[in-house]
Protein backbone atom coordinates (compact mmCIF):
# COMPACT_ATOMS: atom_id res chain seq x y z
CA UNK A 1 0.00 0.00 0.00
CA UNK A 2 1.33 3.38 -1.00
CA UNK A 3 0.01 6.75 0.23
CA UNK A 4 0.92 10.02 -1.45
CA UNK A 5 1.42 13.41 0.19
CA UNK A 6 0.63 16.37 -2.06
CA UNK A 7 4.00 18.12 -2.21
CA UNK A 8 3.19 21.55 -3.59
CA UNK A 9 4.10 23.39 -0.39
CA UNK A 10 3.78 22.95 3.38
CA UNK A 11 4.72 20.35 5.96
CA UNK A 12 5.07 17.45 3.54
CA UNK A 13 8.10 15.90 5.27
CA UNK A 14 6.28 15.39 8.60
CA UNK A 15 3.41 13.51 6.93
CA UNK A 16 5.83 11.31 4.98
CA UNK A 17 7.74 10.47 8.17
CA UNK A 18 4.56 9.64 10.11
CA UNK A 19 3.27 7.39 7.31
CA UNK A 20 6.58 5.51 7.18
CA UNK A 21 6.51 5.13 10.95
CA UNK A 22 3.13 3.39 10.77
CA UNK A 23 4.57 1.02 8.18
CA UNK A 24 3.17 2.58 5.00
CA UNK A 25 5.12 3.35 1.87
CA UNK A 26 4.92 7.12 1.45
CA UNK A 27 5.51 9.19 -1.67
CA UNK A 28 5.61 12.96 -2.28
CA UNK A 29 3.26 13.88 -5.14
CA UNK A 30 4.27 16.88 -7.25
CA UNK A 31 3.08 15.86 -10.70
CA UNK A 32 -0.01 14.29 -12.23
CA UNK A 33 2.07 11.25 -13.25
CA UNK A 34 2.87 10.54 -9.60
CA UNK A 35 -0.86 10.28 -8.85
CA UNK A 36 -0.97 6.94 -10.67
CA UNK A 37 1.12 4.98 -8.19
CA UNK A 38 -0.75 5.80 -4.98
CA UNK A 39 -3.78 4.34 -3.19
CA UNK A 40 -4.65 7.34 -1.01
CA UNK A 41 -3.62 10.99 -0.68
CA UNK A 42 -2.86 13.41 2.14
CA UNK A 43 -3.16 17.13 1.47
CA UNK A 44 -0.90 18.69 4.10
CA UNK A 45 -0.89 21.93 6.02
CA UNK A 46 0.57 24.97 4.34
CA UNK A 47 -0.90 28.09 2.76
CA UNK A 48 -4.19 27.09 1.15
CA UNK A 49 -4.06 29.98 -1.34
CA UNK A 50 -0.61 28.91 -2.58
CA UNK A 51 -1.34 25.18 -2.65
CA UNK A 52 -4.73 25.69 -4.34
CA UNK A 53 -3.36 27.97 -7.04
CA UNK A 54 -0.35 25.82 -7.92
CA UNK A 55 -2.31 22.58 -7.71
CA UNK A 56 -4.66 23.98 -10.35
CA UNK A 57 -1.93 25.35 -12.61
CA UNK A 58 -0.23 21.99 -12.89
CA UNK A 59 -3.45 20.02 -13.36
CA UNK A 60 -3.20 18.24 -10.02
CA UNK A 61 -6.72 19.26 -8.97
CA UNK A 62 -8.22 17.58 -12.03
CA UNK A 63 -6.04 14.49 -11.57
CA UNK A 64 -7.22 14.17 -7.96
CA UNK A 65 -10.88 14.71 -8.90
CA UNK A 66 -10.67 12.16 -11.74
CA UNK A 67 -9.16 9.60 -9.44
CA UNK A 68 -11.70 10.27 -6.67
CA UNK A 69 -14.66 9.99 -9.04
CA UNK A 70 -13.54 6.85 -10.82
CA UNK A 71 -12.74 4.62 -7.83
CA UNK A 72 -12.72 4.54 -4.03
CA UNK A 73 -9.80 6.86 -3.30
CA UNK A 74 -9.32 8.08 0.29
CA UNK A 75 -8.16 11.68 0.76
CA UNK A 76 -7.23 13.30 4.08
CA UNK A 77 -6.82 17.07 4.36
CA UNK A 78 -5.12 18.73 7.35
CA UNK A 79 -5.67 22.45 7.92
CA UNK A 80 -4.96 23.96 4.46
CA UNK A 81 -5.86 20.54 3.03
CA UNK A 82 -9.23 20.78 4.78
CA UNK A 83 -9.90 24.15 3.13
CA UNK A 84 -9.12 22.63 -0.27
CA UNK A 85 -11.54 19.75 0.37
CA UNK A 86 -14.38 21.92 1.74
CA UNK A 87 -17.44 22.54 -0.42
CA UNK A 88 -17.85 26.07 1.00
CA UNK A 89 -15.25 28.47 2.34
CA UNK A 90 -15.71 31.73 4.24
CA UNK A 91 -13.07 34.33 3.51
CA UNK A 92 -10.91 34.69 0.43
CA UNK A 93 -10.90 31.29 -1.14
CA UNK A 94 -8.34 29.59 -3.33
CA UNK A 95 -9.00 27.19 -6.17
CA UNK A 96 -10.04 23.96 -4.49
CA UNK A 97 -11.48 20.45 -4.81
CA UNK A 98 -14.76 21.14 -2.96
CA UNK A 99 -15.58 17.47 -2.32
CA UNK A 100 -16.67 17.47 1.33
CA UNK A 101 -19.99 18.97 2.46
CA UNK A 102 -18.66 21.30 5.15
CA UNK A 103 -18.11 25.04 5.44
CA UNK A 104 -14.60 26.10 6.41
CA UNK A 105 -13.98 29.48 7.97
CA UNK A 106 -10.42 30.51 7.09
CA UNK A 107 -8.29 31.71 10.03
CA UNK A 108 -11.45 31.93 12.16
CA UNK A 109 -9.48 31.47 15.37
CA UNK A 110 -7.44 34.61 14.64
CA UNK A 111 -3.83 35.22 13.76
CA UNK A 112 -0.73 33.26 14.84
CA UNK A 113 -1.06 34.53 18.44
CA UNK A 114 -4.25 32.45 18.67
CA UNK A 115 -2.53 29.23 17.49
CA UNK A 116 -2.71 26.66 20.28
CA UNK A 117 -2.22 23.14 21.55
CA UNK A 118 -4.98 21.16 23.27
CA UNK A 119 -5.86 17.59 24.20
CA UNK A 120 -8.73 16.07 22.24
CA UNK A 121 -10.98 13.16 23.01
CA UNK A 122 -11.36 11.22 19.78
CA UNK A 123 -13.64 8.20 20.38
CA UNK A 124 -12.62 6.64 17.04
CA UNK A 125 -9.02 6.49 18.32
CA UNK A 126 -9.85 5.52 21.93
CA UNK A 127 -7.78 6.50 24.97
CA UNK A 128 -5.61 8.42 25.74
CA UNK A 129 -6.61 11.91 24.51
CA UNK A 130 -4.87 13.12 21.36
CA UNK A 131 -2.32 15.98 21.48
CA UNK A 132 -3.64 18.41 18.87
CA UNK A 133 -1.74 21.34 17.40
CA UNK A 134 -3.81 24.11 15.80
CA UNK A 135 -1.86 26.60 13.67
CA UNK A 136 -3.82 29.51 12.19
CA UNK A 137 -6.47 26.85 11.91
CA UNK A 138 -9.68 27.05 9.89
CA UNK A 139 -12.95 26.45 11.71
CA UNK A 140 -15.53 23.96 10.48
CA UNK A 141 -18.59 26.18 10.84
CA UNK A 142 -21.08 23.82 9.15
CA UNK A 143 -21.21 20.08 8.73
CA UNK A 144 -23.50 18.56 6.08
CA UNK A 145 -25.91 15.70 6.92
CA UNK A 146 -23.66 13.08 5.31
CA UNK A 147 -20.64 14.12 7.36
CA UNK A 148 -19.76 12.52 10.68
CA UNK A 149 -17.94 14.61 13.29
CA UNK A 150 -15.17 12.56 14.93
CA UNK A 151 -13.85 15.16 17.39
CA UNK A 152 -14.84 18.52 18.85
CA UNK A 153 -13.03 21.37 20.54
CA UNK A 154 -14.80 24.22 22.30
CA UNK A 155 -18.07 23.16 20.72
CA UNK A 156 -16.72 23.18 17.14
CA UNK A 157 -16.03 20.11 14.98
CA UNK A 158 -12.27 19.68 14.44
CA UNK A 159 -12.17 16.24 12.81
CA UNK A 160 -14.77 14.92 10.38
CA UNK A 161 -15.30 12.15 7.90
CA UNK A 162 -17.66 11.31 5.06
CA UNK A 163 -17.00 8.08 3.18
CA UNK A 164 -13.44 8.18 1.85
CA UNK A 165 -12.81 11.77 2.91
CA UNK A 166 -11.18 12.72 6.20
CA UNK A 167 -10.40 16.21 7.50
CA UNK A 168 -8.68 17.60 10.58
CA UNK A 169 -8.34 21.29 11.41
CA UNK A 170 -5.30 20.36 13.54
CA UNK A 171 -1.91 18.84 12.64
CA UNK A 172 -1.41 15.21 13.78
CA UNK A 173 1.87 15.22 11.80
CA UNK A 174 3.33 17.78 14.22
CA UNK A 175 3.19 15.50 17.26
CA UNK A 176 4.71 12.12 18.06
CA UNK A 177 1.25 10.47 18.18
CA UNK A 178 0.68 8.39 15.03
CA UNK A 179 -2.91 7.31 15.60
CA UNK A 180 -4.60 9.56 13.02
CA UNK A 181 -2.09 8.41 10.39
CA UNK A 182 -2.79 4.79 11.35
CA UNK A 183 -6.54 5.55 11.14
CA UNK A 184 -6.16 6.97 7.62
CA UNK A 185 -3.93 4.07 6.58
CA UNK A 186 -6.81 1.85 7.77
CA UNK A 187 -9.24 3.74 5.49
CA UNK A 188 -6.90 3.20 2.52
CA UNK A 189 -6.36 -0.46 3.38
CA UNK A 190 -10.15 -1.04 3.64
CA UNK A 191 -10.61 0.40 0.12
CA UNK A 192 -7.92 -1.83 -1.32
CA UNK A 193 -9.19 -5.03 0.24
CA UNK A 194 -12.63 -4.30 -1.18
CA UNK A 195 -11.33 -3.85 -4.73
CA UNK B 1 -15.53 18.22 35.35
CA UNK B 2 -11.98 18.91 36.37
CA UNK B 3 -10.72 16.58 33.66
CA UNK B 4 -13.06 18.19 31.16
CA UNK B 5 -11.63 21.62 31.95
CA UNK B 6 -8.09 20.37 31.63
CA UNK B 7 -8.89 18.55 28.44
CA UNK B 8 -10.23 21.66 26.78
CA UNK B 9 -7.55 24.00 28.06
CA UNK B 10 -5.61 25.79 25.35
CA UNK B 11 -1.88 26.39 25.42
CA UNK B 12 -0.90 29.32 23.19
CA UNK B 13 2.56 30.63 22.28
CA UNK B 14 4.25 27.26 22.79
CA UNK B 15 7.43 26.47 20.89
CA UNK B 16 5.50 23.80 18.96
CA UNK B 17 3.01 26.30 17.54
CA UNK B 18 5.77 28.85 16.91
CA UNK B 19 8.01 26.44 15.00
CA UNK B 20 4.89 24.84 13.52
CA UNK B 21 3.91 27.94 11.55
CA UNK B 22 7.36 27.95 9.95
CA UNK B 23 6.86 24.28 9.00
CA UNK B 24 3.68 25.31 7.15
CA UNK B 25 5.65 27.84 5.10
CA UNK B 26 8.13 25.25 3.77
CA UNK B 27 8.61 25.08 0.04
CA UNK B 28 7.24 28.59 -0.24
CA UNK B 29 8.39 32.13 -0.95
CA UNK B 30 8.14 35.01 1.54
CA UNK B 31 8.19 38.42 -0.11
CA UNK B 32 9.13 41.88 1.18
CA UNK B 33 6.32 44.39 0.60
CA UNK B 34 5.94 48.04 1.50
CA UNK B 35 2.29 48.72 0.58
CA UNK B 36 -1.06 46.84 0.71
CA UNK B 37 -1.05 46.82 -3.12
CA UNK B 38 2.32 45.04 -3.20
CA UNK B 39 1.06 42.60 -0.55
CA UNK B 40 -1.90 41.73 -2.78
CA UNK B 41 0.39 41.21 -5.77
CA UNK B 42 2.54 38.90 -3.63
CA UNK B 43 -0.46 36.89 -2.41
CA UNK B 44 -1.90 36.54 -5.91
CA UNK B 45 1.49 35.39 -7.19
CA UNK B 46 1.46 32.57 -4.61
CA UNK B 47 3.62 33.93 -1.76
CA UNK B 48 3.16 31.96 1.47
CA UNK B 49 3.73 35.07 3.61
CA UNK B 50 4.77 38.70 3.29
CA UNK B 51 7.28 40.80 5.21
CA UNK B 52 5.81 44.23 5.90
CA UNK B 53 8.44 46.95 5.61
CA UNK B 54 8.74 50.67 5.19
CA UNK B 55 11.57 50.22 2.68
CA UNK B 56 13.06 47.18 0.98
CA UNK B 57 16.73 46.46 1.84
CA UNK B 58 18.07 47.99 -1.42
CA UNK B 59 16.40 51.31 -0.49
CA UNK B 60 17.57 51.07 3.12
CA UNK B 61 21.08 50.61 1.73
CA UNK B 62 20.68 53.63 -0.56
CA UNK B 63 19.09 55.86 2.10
CA UNK B 64 21.70 55.21 4.81
CA UNK B 65 21.10 56.48 8.35
CA UNK B 66 19.30 54.49 11.03
CA UNK B 67 16.78 51.92 9.79
CA UNK B 68 14.01 51.08 12.29
CA UNK B 69 10.81 49.08 12.66
CA UNK B 70 8.16 50.14 10.13
CA UNK B 71 5.33 52.55 10.95
CA UNK B 72 2.50 50.49 12.57
CA UNK B 73 0.08 52.08 10.12
CA UNK B 74 1.88 50.41 7.20
CA UNK B 75 1.96 47.06 8.99
CA UNK B 76 -1.75 47.24 9.89
CA UNK B 77 -2.72 48.18 6.33
CA UNK B 78 -0.77 45.21 4.96
CA UNK B 79 -2.30 42.86 7.55
CA UNK B 80 -5.74 44.02 6.49
CA UNK B 81 -4.99 43.51 2.79
CA UNK B 82 -4.03 39.81 2.73
CA UNK B 83 -5.07 36.49 4.30
CA UNK B 84 -1.57 34.94 4.33
CA UNK B 85 0.71 35.42 7.38
CA UNK B 86 2.34 38.83 7.80
CA UNK B 87 5.85 39.19 9.23
CA UNK B 88 7.62 42.41 10.23
CA UNK B 89 11.16 43.36 11.20
CA UNK B 90 12.61 44.73 14.42
CA UNK B 91 16.14 45.89 15.13
CA UNK B 92 18.50 43.37 16.72
CA UNK B 93 18.05 43.59 20.49
CA UNK B 94 15.12 46.05 20.34
CA UNK B 95 12.65 44.15 22.47
CA UNK B 96 10.25 47.09 22.71
CA UNK B 97 9.84 47.21 18.93
CA UNK B 98 9.07 43.48 19.29
CA UNK B 99 6.50 44.21 22.00
CA UNK B 100 4.88 46.69 19.62
CA UNK B 101 4.72 44.11 16.81
CA UNK B 102 3.26 41.55 19.21
CA UNK B 103 0.61 44.10 20.23
CA UNK B 104 -0.19 44.56 16.53
CA UNK B 105 -0.54 40.75 16.31
CA UNK B 106 1.83 40.22 13.41
CA UNK B 107 2.30 36.50 12.71
CA UNK B 108 6.12 36.41 12.81
CA UNK B 109 8.80 38.84 13.97
CA UNK B 110 12.11 39.04 12.09
CA UNK B 111 14.91 40.23 14.37
CA UNK B 112 16.85 41.50 11.42
CA UNK B 113 20.31 42.71 10.50
CA UNK B 114 18.69 44.66 7.67
CA UNK B 115 17.74 47.26 10.28
CA UNK B 116 20.31 49.11 12.39
CA UNK B 117 21.09 47.09 15.54
CA UNK B 118 19.77 48.58 18.80
CA UNK B 119 21.99 46.49 21.09
CA UNK B 120 25.63 45.70 20.37
CA UNK B 121 25.75 42.73 22.76
CA UNK B 122 22.43 41.02 23.23
CA UNK B 123 19.74 39.72 20.93
CA UNK B 124 16.11 39.75 22.09
CA UNK B 125 15.05 37.12 24.64
CA UNK B 126 12.57 35.54 22.30
CA UNK B 127 11.20 33.09 24.90
CA UNK B 128 9.49 36.10 26.51
CA UNK B 129 7.12 36.42 23.51
CA UNK B 130 4.13 34.47 22.25
CA UNK B 131 4.69 35.60 18.67
CA UNK B 132 7.38 33.49 16.97
CA UNK B 133 10.69 34.93 15.77
CA UNK B 134 12.84 34.30 12.72
CA UNK B 135 16.53 35.29 12.90
CA UNK B 136 19.42 35.46 10.46
CA UNK B 137 22.54 33.29 10.62
CA UNK B 138 25.73 32.87 8.62
CA UNK B 139 26.83 29.59 10.16
CA UNK B 140 25.62 26.78 12.39
CA UNK B 141 26.83 28.32 15.64
CA UNK B 142 24.99 31.57 14.97
CA UNK B 143 21.82 29.65 14.05
CA UNK B 144 21.95 27.58 17.25
CA UNK B 145 22.63 30.65 19.41
CA UNK B 146 19.48 32.25 17.98
CA UNK B 147 17.47 29.06 18.55
CA UNK B 148 18.76 28.97 22.15
CA UNK B 149 17.37 32.52 22.54
CA UNK B 150 13.99 31.25 21.34
CA UNK B 151 14.01 31.73 17.56
CA UNK B 152 11.53 29.30 15.96
CA UNK B 153 12.81 29.75 12.41
CA UNK B 154 16.19 30.55 10.86
CA UNK B 155 17.10 32.21 7.60
CA UNK B 156 20.64 32.20 6.31
CA UNK B 157 21.54 35.86 5.92
CA UNK B 158 23.14 36.33 2.54
CA UNK B 159 23.79 39.99 1.80
CA UNK B 160 20.45 41.87 1.72
CA UNK B 161 19.62 44.42 -0.93
CA UNK B 162 22.37 43.40 -3.34
CA UNK B 163 20.58 41.17 -5.84
CA UNK B 164 23.74 39.06 -5.57
CA UNK B 165 23.25 35.47 -4.45
CA UNK B 166 26.89 34.69 -3.61
CA UNK B 167 26.62 35.32 0.13
CA UNK B 168 23.35 33.39 0.41
CA UNK B 169 25.13 30.42 -1.18
CA UNK B 170 28.15 30.78 1.08
CA UNK B 171 26.06 30.91 4.26
CA UNK B 172 23.85 27.96 3.38
CA UNK B 173 26.85 25.87 2.31
CA UNK B 174 28.59 26.76 5.57
CA UNK B 175 25.61 25.67 7.68
CA UNK B 176 25.31 22.43 5.69
CA UNK B 177 29.03 21.69 5.94
CA UNK B 178 28.99 22.24 9.70
CA UNK B 179 25.92 20.00 10.09
CA UNK B 180 27.83 17.24 8.25
CA UNK B 181 30.75 17.85 10.59
CA UNK B 182 28.49 17.50 13.65
CA UNK B 183 27.07 14.26 12.27
CA UNK B 184 30.54 12.83 11.71
CA UNK B 185 31.76 13.76 15.21
CA UNK B 186 31.65 11.06 17.90
CA UNK B 187 29.37 11.87 20.86
CA UNK B 188 32.23 12.30 23.33
CA UNK B 189 33.81 14.99 21.14
CA UNK B 190 30.58 17.00 20.76
CA UNK B 191 31.20 19.18 23.86
CA UNK B 192 34.41 20.42 22.27
CA UNK B 193 32.77 21.02 18.92
CA UNK B 194 29.94 22.91 20.67
CA UNK B 195 32.55 25.16 22.27
CA UNK B 196 34.16 25.75 18.91
CA UNK B 197 30.79 26.60 17.35
CA UNK B 198 29.90 28.73 20.40
CA UNK B 199 26.59 26.87 20.56
CA UNK B 200 24.74 25.11 23.39
CA UNK B 201 25.69 21.43 23.60
CA UNK B 202 22.11 20.16 23.79
CA UNK B 203 21.29 21.87 20.49
CA UNK B 204 24.42 20.47 18.85
CA UNK B 205 23.29 17.01 20.02
CA UNK B 206 19.85 17.69 18.56
CA UNK B 207 21.44 18.58 15.19
CA UNK B 208 23.32 15.29 15.25
CA UNK B 209 20.14 13.37 16.05
CA UNK B 210 18.07 15.08 13.31
CA UNK B 211 20.76 15.55 10.68
CA UNK B 212 19.49 19.10 10.17
CA UNK B 213 18.69 22.27 12.11
CA UNK B 214 15.97 21.72 14.74
CA UNK B 215 13.85 24.43 13.08
CA UNK B 216 13.00 25.40 9.51
CA UNK B 217 15.80 27.15 7.58
CA UNK B 218 14.96 29.53 4.73
CA UNK B 219 17.46 31.22 2.46
CA UNK B 220 17.62 35.02 2.19
CA UNK B 221 19.76 37.94 1.05
CA UNK B 222 20.40 38.48 -2.63
CA UNK B 223 17.92 36.18 -4.38
CA UNK B 224 16.81 38.00 -7.55
CA UNK B 225 15.87 35.41 -10.19
CA UNK B 226 13.87 32.16 -10.45
CA UNK B 227 17.16 30.31 -10.99
CA UNK B 228 18.58 31.89 -7.80
CA UNK B 229 15.59 30.58 -5.84
CA UNK B 230 15.92 27.09 -7.35
CA UNK B 231 19.67 27.15 -6.63
CA UNK B 232 19.04 27.76 -2.92
CA UNK B 233 16.36 25.04 -2.85
CA UNK B 234 18.72 22.55 -4.51
CA UNK B 235 21.34 23.45 -1.91
CA UNK B 236 18.84 22.41 0.75
CA UNK B 237 16.93 25.53 1.83
CA UNK B 238 13.42 24.87 3.20
CA UNK B 239 12.09 27.96 1.44
CA UNK B 240 12.99 31.42 0.14
CA UNK B 241 12.86 35.02 1.32
CA UNK B 242 12.93 37.56 -1.51
CA UNK B 243 13.54 41.09 -0.34
CA UNK B 244 14.34 43.72 -2.92
CA UNK B 245 14.45 41.15 -5.74
CA UNK B 246 10.78 41.44 -6.63
CA UNK B 247 9.65 45.01 -6.19
CA UNK B 248 12.94 46.53 -7.38
CA UNK B 249 12.66 44.61 -10.66
CA UNK B 250 11.00 45.90 -13.84
CA UNK B 251 7.96 43.60 -13.68
CA UNK B 252 7.30 42.59 -10.06
CA UNK B 253 4.13 40.63 -10.79
CA UNK B 254 5.71 38.38 -13.41
CA UNK B 255 8.91 37.96 -11.39
CA UNK B 256 7.00 37.09 -8.19
CA UNK B 257 5.01 34.41 -10.02
CA UNK B 258 8.14 33.01 -11.66
CA UNK B 259 10.11 32.80 -8.41
CA UNK B 260 7.23 30.97 -6.67
CA UNK B 261 7.02 28.43 -9.48
CA UNK B 262 10.78 27.92 -9.68
CA UNK B 263 10.82 27.32 -5.91
CA UNK B 264 8.18 24.62 -6.26
CA UNK B 265 9.79 22.93 -9.27
CA UNK B 266 13.37 23.59 -8.22
CA UNK B 267 14.52 20.24 -9.59
CA UNK B 268 12.95 20.70 -13.01
CA UNK B 269 15.18 22.89 -15.25
CA UNK B 270 12.56 22.84 -18.05
CA UNK B 271 10.00 24.51 -15.81
CA UNK B 272 12.61 26.95 -14.48
CA UNK B 273 13.43 27.84 -18.11
CA UNK B 274 9.75 28.32 -18.94
CA UNK B 275 9.00 30.57 -15.99
CA UNK B 276 12.19 32.62 -16.49
CA UNK B 277 11.11 33.72 -19.95
CA UNK B 278 10.00 37.32 -20.53
CA UNK B 279 9.77 38.44 -16.93
CA UNK B 280 11.58 41.72 -17.49
CA UNK B 281 14.87 42.93 -16.07
CA UNK B 282 15.93 41.84 -12.60
CA UNK B 283 16.96 44.39 -9.99
CA UNK B 284 20.39 45.92 -10.62
CA UNK B 285 22.98 44.02 -8.59
CA UNK B 286 25.92 44.98 -6.40
CA UNK B 287 29.29 43.25 -6.28
CA UNK B 288 29.49 42.20 -2.63
CA UNK B 289 33.31 42.30 -2.76
CA UNK B 290 33.10 46.07 -3.29
CA UNK B 291 31.10 46.65 -0.10
CA UNK B 292 33.05 47.92 2.90
CA UNK B 293 32.74 46.11 6.23
CA UNK B 294 30.39 48.86 7.44
CA UNK B 295 28.19 48.38 4.37
CA UNK B 296 27.82 44.65 4.93
CA UNK B 297 24.59 43.97 6.84
CA UNK B 298 25.42 40.31 7.41
CA UNK B 299 28.04 41.13 10.03
CA UNK B 300 25.43 42.62 12.34
CA UNK B 301 24.46 40.21 15.14
CA UNK B 302 26.49 38.19 17.60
Amino acid sequence: MRIGVLAVQGDVREHLTHLREVGVEALPVKTTEQMAGIHGLIIPGGESTTIGMLMQEYGLDQAILDRYRSEPFPIWGTCAGLILLAKEVHGWSPARLGLLDITADRNAYGRQLASFEAWLEIPALGEPPFPAVFIRAPRISRVGPSVQTLAWHDGWPVMARAGHLLVTTFHPEMTSDHRVHAYFAGMVEACRSRV
Amino acid sequence: MEKEGELHAKATGTFTVKAGLAEMLKGGVIMDVTTPEQAEIAEKAGAVAVMALERVPADIRAAGGVARMADPRIIKAIMAAVSIPVMAKVRIGHFVEAQVLEALEVDYIDESEVLTPADDQYHIDKWAFKVPFVCGARDLGEALRRIAEGAAMIRTKGEPGTGNVVEAVRHLRTVNRQIRQVMATPDHELPDLAKELRAPLELVRKVKELGRLPVVNFSAGGIATPADAALMMQLGADGIFVGSGIFKSKNPEARARAIVRATLHYNDPKIIAEVSEDIGEPMPGIDVALLTAAERMQERGY
